[in-house]
């Protein structure tokens, strides 16, 4: 057993895969001698030497490409975009190259690779700093997307992303990066794909993801007192979804709300109203309700990034009007 | 709008091809090597002139960017790689893959978009992609592919395997930003790549000199990485072929990248759409007098080669030419099993239980 906070599991996740697999490499902006922005690559450099894990100029598309090309010809490769909002300048690479090569030459390319990149807002950081993009990458055909609440999941969807034989965008959210778990000793292996149930509940189900999973949990403990029992389901991962964890759930409730920390339009929450409204209609006893970020960038001042972020009271709120407006 | 040179870029002087460098008859490339290179600038010329003729029956489809008057490049690379190097080019690719060895009928039929084409149908003109033979792709949206090479050579270089990666662009990447972030990664990791700038002369419509603050596009460009300029004359197979076995040996021998300029033309536009009217009709006409496949004709002659060893070597590459073209039409259209096909490593498209 140790005690590990969410940024020191990111290392020793990515330490437990290069030990089991002597080719697996990774490159990124100050991630070698510096440990990382975050802090989330502390110790690497030093088990692993300097030809496995590569400092690289400030060069999105050479580190995208970079891991692509490794990727295609037999070398697993974790990339790591500083920030996710940092993305969008090498987007081509990963949405038109990495995610359409395999369909595109009809099976004649993999890509292993993991794109780990520090995700989400809360820690005042401003519009360009503090994005949470899932959705972007949730949109793209070939793409996996995965983004832990816990340590524990750090490691066990760190090590299953790193084996997956797909392209993996691995969103690590900033304002978890202190929290801490006891981590049990021995290999952490977890599966893509697979919510989870982190509080039973039968009158409400919540899906939430990352920072949100939190939050929604505290909400689920104010619902508790006034006799709403909410069942919190963490996603984990968006791609692949798994949406039978969300049905089941939704059959026994009746009531769904996703807690959702993108901007409101076409975020991940939307996909899952949809298909819930679709396949399980007939089991509602109200309206879906999505709890998001309003449709802005994300303002740096402390007031006024809280109130727009999803809060514990917004969640809980939200959900008693539901019920108060029947 | 005015009728000067500043607009309309058919009125601008014309930039005429520089002559044919006559001592590289001498040069030390063996007449094996260089009967090879005959028939492959054959090759490309007659596929894509067919592809072109299939285009005007409308059986190609969608777009199509030929390098018709371009192929002493793809040839010259082709002979000099390994079989195990790597190819990377741009949606102007027919002639890289073919030069690699992909299947002619495969490549035809992959253009009609039949079941029997070399990506199944999925990948079209722009993405010709033979892994099997090197051709590691074709990249449609320009620079990217520079980038993936250096991951290519990258992982070489970690698997000390001696591959060298091959990136080939047109003189418009140039301007892009991920010329510049490759080239400097590959110069300071010393990776074994090796760039080739096609520069004929055009940016799609527009002249590459009214865009681009050098006079040479990439081998202008080439001191800013620490590189050596390297000017090749693009329309002479000989030309290339040296160029690119110093490249590939500096590659292999640890000593970093390369970055290449060979100058060339287009026979014609920048695709299927364009007439190419915006270049000097006197341009046009100087460059078809140096067009690469008459020149090598004439220089192999003059090394003794009987004319009907090389007029063989012609009817020959036409019977494969109309082989692979009825390979293709014979092919079916792709059927509904394959669209959702090889999105993910399981062979299927499934994002959800």
């Amino acid at each position: 057993m140790a005690e590990l906070t969410y940024r020191e599991a990111v290392a020793w996740g990515i330490a437990q895969e290069m030990r089991r697999d002597p080719n697996l490499v990774m490159l990124g902006e100050d991630i070698a001698a510096a440990g990382g922005v975050f802090k989330t690559t502390v110790g690497l450099l030093d088990e692993f030497g300097p030809e496995r894990v590569r400092d690289t100029p400030i060069s999105e598309q050479a580190i995208v490409g970079a891991a692509m090309g490794a990727a295609m010809t037999g070398i697993p490769v974790i990339a790591e975009i500083m920030f996710s909002d940092f993305l969008a300048v090498c987007w081509d690479m990963i949405a038109n190259e990495i995610a359409k090569s395999r369909y595109m030459t009809d099976g004649q390319v993999s890509f292993p690779l993991v794109i780990r990149t520090a995700n989400g807002g809360g820690v005042r950081f401003g519009a360009q700093h503090s994005q949470s993009v899932e959705n972007w990458a949730m949109m793209i055909p070939g793409l996996k997307v995965v983004a832990p609440s816990t340590p524990i999941d750090v490691i066990g969807l760190m090590a299953a992303s790193i084996r997956d034989p797909d392209p993996v965008v691995f969103f690590e959210h900033k304002s978890l990066m202190a929290t801490k778990a006891e981590i049990p000793d021995g290999e952490i292996i977890d599966q893509l794909g697979q919510a989870r149930i982190v509080r039973d509940g039968s009158d409400v189900t919540i899906a939430a993801l990352a920072l949100m999973v939190p939050r929604a949990l505290e909400a689920a403990a104010a619902l508790e007192a006034d006799g709403i029992s909410a069942e919190v389901i963490d996603l984990r991962s968006l791609v692949p979804l798994d949406t039978n964890t969300l049905l089941e759930s939704v059959q026994k409730t009746g009531r769904f709300f996703t807690v959702e920390e993108n901007p409101r339009l076409c975020g991940w929450g939307a996909e899952l109203a949809s298909i819930v409204s679709e396949e399980s209609f007939w089991a509602l006893d109200g309206p879906v309700i999505r709890i998001t970020t309003p449709h802005i960038p994300l303002p740096a001042a402390a007031a006024l990034e809280d109130m727009a972020l999803p809060s514990v009271d917004r969640i809980y709120e939200t959900i008693v009007k539901s019920f108060d407006a029947r | 709008m005015p009728t000067d040179g500043r607009y309309d870029y058919a009125l601008r002087e014309p930039r005429l091809p520089r002559p044919v460098d006559t001592t590289l008859a001498g040069a030390a490339i063996d007449l094996d090597t260089r009967l090879g290179m005959y028939q492959r600038l054959h090759e490309l010329r007659q596929f894509e002139k067919r592809a072109y003729d299939l285009f005007l029956q409308n059986l190609v489809k969608g777009t199509s960017h030929l390098s018709l008057g371009m192929e002493a490049i793809a040839t010259g690379f082709g002979a000099a790689m390994r079989p195990d190097d790597y190819t990377f080019a741009t949606y102007r690719g027919h002639a890289h893959a073919l030069a690699r060895g992909m299947d002619m009928g495969q490549a035809m039929a992959e253009l009609l978009g039949r079941e029997n084409g070399v990506l199944g149908g999925k990948g079209g003109s722009m993405h010709l992609t033979d892994v099997s033979k090197g051709m590691m792709g074709s990249y449609a949206i320009i620079g990217a592919h520079l980038c993936v090479a250096n991951g290519a050579a990258w992982s070489a270089q970690m698997r000390k395997s001696g591959q060298v990666a091959v990136a080939f662009f047109g003189d418009g990447t140039t301007n892009i930003g991920a010329f510049h972030e490759a080239l400097n990664l590959a110069a300071i990791w010393k990776l074994p790549v090796v760039f080739v700038c096609e520069n004929n002369l055009y940016m799609e419509y527009t002249p590459i000199d009214v865009v681009t603050a050098v006079g040479n596009p990439a081998a202008g460009r080439a001191s800013a990485y620490g590189l050596e300029p390297v000017l090749v004359d693009g329309n002479d197979p000989d030309a290339v072929f040296l160029a690119a076995r110093t490249a590939l040996a500096r590659a292999r021998a640890g000593d970093g990248p390369s970055l290449i300029e060979a100058v060339t033309y287009r026979s014609g536009g920048h695709s299927r759409a364009d007439p190419g009217k915006y270049r000097p009709e006197r341009e046009v006409s100087a460059w078809a007098g140096r067009d690469p496949i008459p020149m090598y004709h004439q220089r192999l002659l003059g090394l003794g080669t009987p004319e009907a060893r090389l007029s063989a070597i012609e009817r020959q590459v036409a019977d494969a030419v109309d082989t692979a073209t009825e390979f293709a039409k014979a092919g079916r259209e792709p059927g509904e099993g394959s669209l959702h096909t090889e999105v993910y490593a399981d062979g299927g498209s499934k994002w959800r239980n």
